[in-house]
């Protein structure tokens, strides 16, 4: 008999891996992806690309070159990109996706220690930059399926870098945006079934809540996020509507902008969200709570960024107040 | 829905043994005996090099409250009394045994056969027979039979869970000795002077259930409950079968229960009535580096090389497990003895490591954990060196069941960041 082994218990181990579980939640995210180039046409798809290519590009120089945690094949980089650019515009210049994917893999994760150690989700640390930076490029939004779409680019996308933009041709706006600037109303409908301009994966909503579903049901994502989130956010905004009309009511709030994306994607992320059951609950709670005060009182139109931000700094306060309750002990 | 505790895990069951019935193993040349396998002191040797003894005849006496006795398990003589080696890497007392040629299977008593009327002395029967807790935890099982002053107990609970995976051996005793069970547990019950015996049986062995409910007469409650690991801890076969929570450092008696596994009960009936000793359990062989997996009759300090060659074990054999193998400890030395509280031996071919990642903070511990606590926080206190803060997380009432480690996708060693925590905290200068 060969020499035995050691190891210590326990001996068995469930099949699931990290590995799994981040590509998992890359193909939960391809159906609004998907959607997002269908509906805006080449120039979407350049941006996924491009997001995708340089948080890969950067993650892998961080992991190699400076011995950060994590490797490319564990596919964290490439959910941070894929999320990266499901929240940009469609027309957002190329170079700028590219920079908002290094700032998010950089400064997001690895200036942190690299996998499992960031405070904040990766993808928005890149997308508030890139909000910060360029304000203009950031806010200038496509209508979907133009006809030429999959025949040439959008204006924006291949402008020189920290050349002035061109002016587009065609802009749209956003159903946020129509609402708080112009005091108009969008179809229910259109919402939730990617009929409206918006980010290049935010505006299915249905999709992006599939690929959610399915990953509660694997138990890939904890399904007590999204529900916290998105019910504040209904009875806040149901509440505020019934107040005044003038607040949108509840159904709005929840297909519009990226409350999706931002509820099943963003705020689930593992990292960045707690682990103990009463700071799920108030992190979710106080996402959607942040999403409604930024929404209705804020200078922007869109607030879901900034609510998982805020509520990512949160979590090691959350967590400490709420720590299960020991079996067969003292609170 | 069976009732069950809070959180816990699903491994995959690998049963392979649990139609195959209990056989004898025969006699190894030698035994080795260690005279502490059971918590508590260590028995005392009562006999001397050159010695012969009959099966069963005391060798070991166990002389303080938590302690057990021995009995020799073959026929034979003493060649040796000195060091032997345990699976945890110390070293300790023990008497070897040459098995006599063509020994019998005669097992004799050490002792005149208690009054079963006189609680007293069957207690202290249970004592000296050398009983213990043949789960795994190996705890002598007089101890749980003397109920402090003040003291109240009202149930006693026998365990026939076997939640790890691969280990049949309770399975077998309960289909093959089921009035042994019974009989054993009721003999509990009245020098306990409970109201009530409850047999606890995961429902993957619906078979021992029928075969309890057949021996039992109506006099014991046979309860099923749901397949999960771990449910054969006895705070949380407790929980599922009564809602009752044992405190954080106490024990069953704290909520008036006593549990005892099955082949204990088993145990009981077998051998305190006649006088006799515990000298053979039942083992479990199995794994894929097996050829003859089964249910043996293992005489105690059979050496694991001898069972596993009775087994049939392939020369390409790279792990060897004594237990279960969510909570086993796996061995290189084939000459470590099975011992009392040795539930399986587990032999595998391959001895894949998974090569652990950084703490994505899934929180997939958190829901295992059937203690209620928070594996990640206490591992990353412990990998910073904050023993208070491990303390603070409550390391201390982790029984190291390996549910967070098993389900951790970053493969991270949990349970043994908690041992070592735990060793450091029993070094540390006690607070006055």
């Amino acid at each position: 008999m060969k020499a035995l082994l050691l190891k210590g218990a326990p001996h068995l181990n469930s099949e699931r891996t990290t590995a799994y579980i981040m590509w998992h939640v890359c193909w939960a995210l391809l159906p609004a992806a998907l959607w997002g180039i269908w509906s805006f046409g080449l120039s979407a798809l350049s941006v996924l690309v491009v997001c995708v290519g340089a948080a890969c590009l950067a993650d892998f120089g961080f992991t190699s070159r400076f011995h950060r945690l994590g490797s490319l094949s564990d596919g964290s980089a490439v959910i941070t990109g894929l999320l990266l650019g499901m929240t940009l515009p469609p027309s957002v210049p190329l170079w700028m996706a590219a920079l908002g994917s290094l700032v998010a893999i950089g400064l997001g994760k690895h200036a942190f220690g690299g996998l499992g150690q960031n405070l904040f989700n990766p993808a928005l640390v890149g997308r508030a930059f890139l909000q910060a930076a360029f304000p203009a490029a950031m806010t200038r939004w496509t209508p979907p399926f133009l006809s030429d779409r999959f025949q040439s680019f959008l204006a924006g996308s291949w402008t020189i870098p920290f050349a002035r933009p061109q002016l587009d041709a065609i802009s749209g706006a956003t159903p946020l945006g129509l609402l708080k600037f112009d005091h108009m109303s969008s179809h229910i409908s259109d919402l939730f079934l990617g009929q409206t301009a918006g980010c290049i994966g935010e505006t299915a909503s249905v999709l992006v809540l599939t690929g959610g579903a399915y990953l509660a049901l694997r138990r890939m994502l904890d399904w007590r996020i999204p529900i916290a989130v998105m019910g504040s956010v209904f009875v806040i905004s149901g509440v505020a509507n019934q107040l005044n009309a003038n607040y949108p009511d509840g159904l709005f709030m929840l297909g519009s902008g990226g409350l999706m994306v931002g509820a099943w994607f963003m705020a689930t992320d593992m990292v960045t969200s707690p682990v103990t059951t009463g700071a799920i609950w108030l992190f979710g709670v106080l996402i959607g709570f942040l999403i409604c005060a930024i929404r209705f009182w804020g200078g922007l139109p869109e607030g879901v960024m900034y609510a998982i931000l805020i509520a990512n700094a949160t979590v090691p306060l959350l967590e400490r107040f709420t720590q299960p309750k020991a079996f067969g002990g003292q609170p | 829905m069976f009732p069950t505790f809070a959180r816990g895990v699903h491994p995959p069951q690998l049963k392979t043994t649990a139609e195959m019935p209990v056989r004898r193993l025969g006699f190894a040349p030698e035994l080795h005996i260690p005279l502490g396998q059971h918590i508590g002191a260590p028995a005392q040797c009562v006999v001397k090099v050159g010695q012969r003894l009959e099966r069963g005849s005391l060798i070991a006496e166990g002389r303080s409250f938590v302690s057990a006795s021995i009995h020799a398990p073959v026929t034979g003589t003493v060649r040796k009394i000195g060091w032997l080696a345990t699976p945890q890497g110390q070293r300790i007392q023990g008497i070897v045994l040459a098995s006599e040629p063509g020994a019998g299977q005669e097992h004799v008593p050490f002792r005149a056969p208690p009054d079963l009327n006189d609680p007293g002395q069957w207690v202290d029967a249970v004592a000296r027979s050398g009983l213990v807790g043949l789960g795994g935890a190996a705890f002598p099982t007089h101890v749980k039979l003397k109920v402090p002053d003040g003291r109240n107990v009202d149930t006693v609970m026998i365990n026939g869970a076997e939640c790890e995976p691969y280990l049949t051996a309770d399975h077998r005793a309960m289909l093959e000795w089921p009035d042994d069970i019974v009989s054993g547990s009721l003999l509990m019950k009245k020098v306990l002077g409970a109201e009530r015996v409850v047999i606890g049986v995961e429902a993957n062995k619906m078979d021992a259930v029928k075969a309890l409910e057949r021996a039992s007469n109506n006099c014991v409650d046979i309860r099923v409950v749901q397949v999960k690991y771990p449910q054969g801890a006895e705070k949380m076969l407790i929980r599922a079968l009564l809602r009752r929570e044992v405190p954080a450092g106490g024990l069953p008696m704290d909520v008036g229960v006593v549990v005892a596994n099955v082949q204990t009960a088993a145990m009981i009936a077998r051998l305190v009535p006649k006088g006799l000793g515990l000298v053979e359990r039942i083992v479990t062989v199995a794994g894929d580096a097996v050829e003859k997996p089964g249910n043996y009759l293992v005489p105690i300090g059979t050496p694991v090389g001898f069972l596993l060659q009775s087994a049939g074990v392939v020369p390409d054999c790279q792990r060897v497990i004594l237990g279960g193998p969510m909570m086993g400890v796996s061995v290189a030395d084939l000459q470590l003895p099975i011992t009392k509280g040795t539930s399986g031996v587990l032999a595998f071919k391959t001895a894949q490591d998974h090569e652990s990642g950084p703490c994505i903070r899934c929180g997939y511990c958190v829901q295992a954990c059937p203690m209620s606590l928070n594996p990640a926080a206490i591992m990353r206190s412990a990998r910073g060196g904050d023993l208070d803060g491990c303390v603070q997380y409550r390391l201390r009432d982790c029984f190291e069941c390996g549910s967070c480690a098993f389900v951790c996708p970053s493969k991270i060693p949990l349970v043994q960041y908690f041992r070592q925590a735990k060793l450091d905290l029993r070094k540390q200068p006690v607070a006055v």
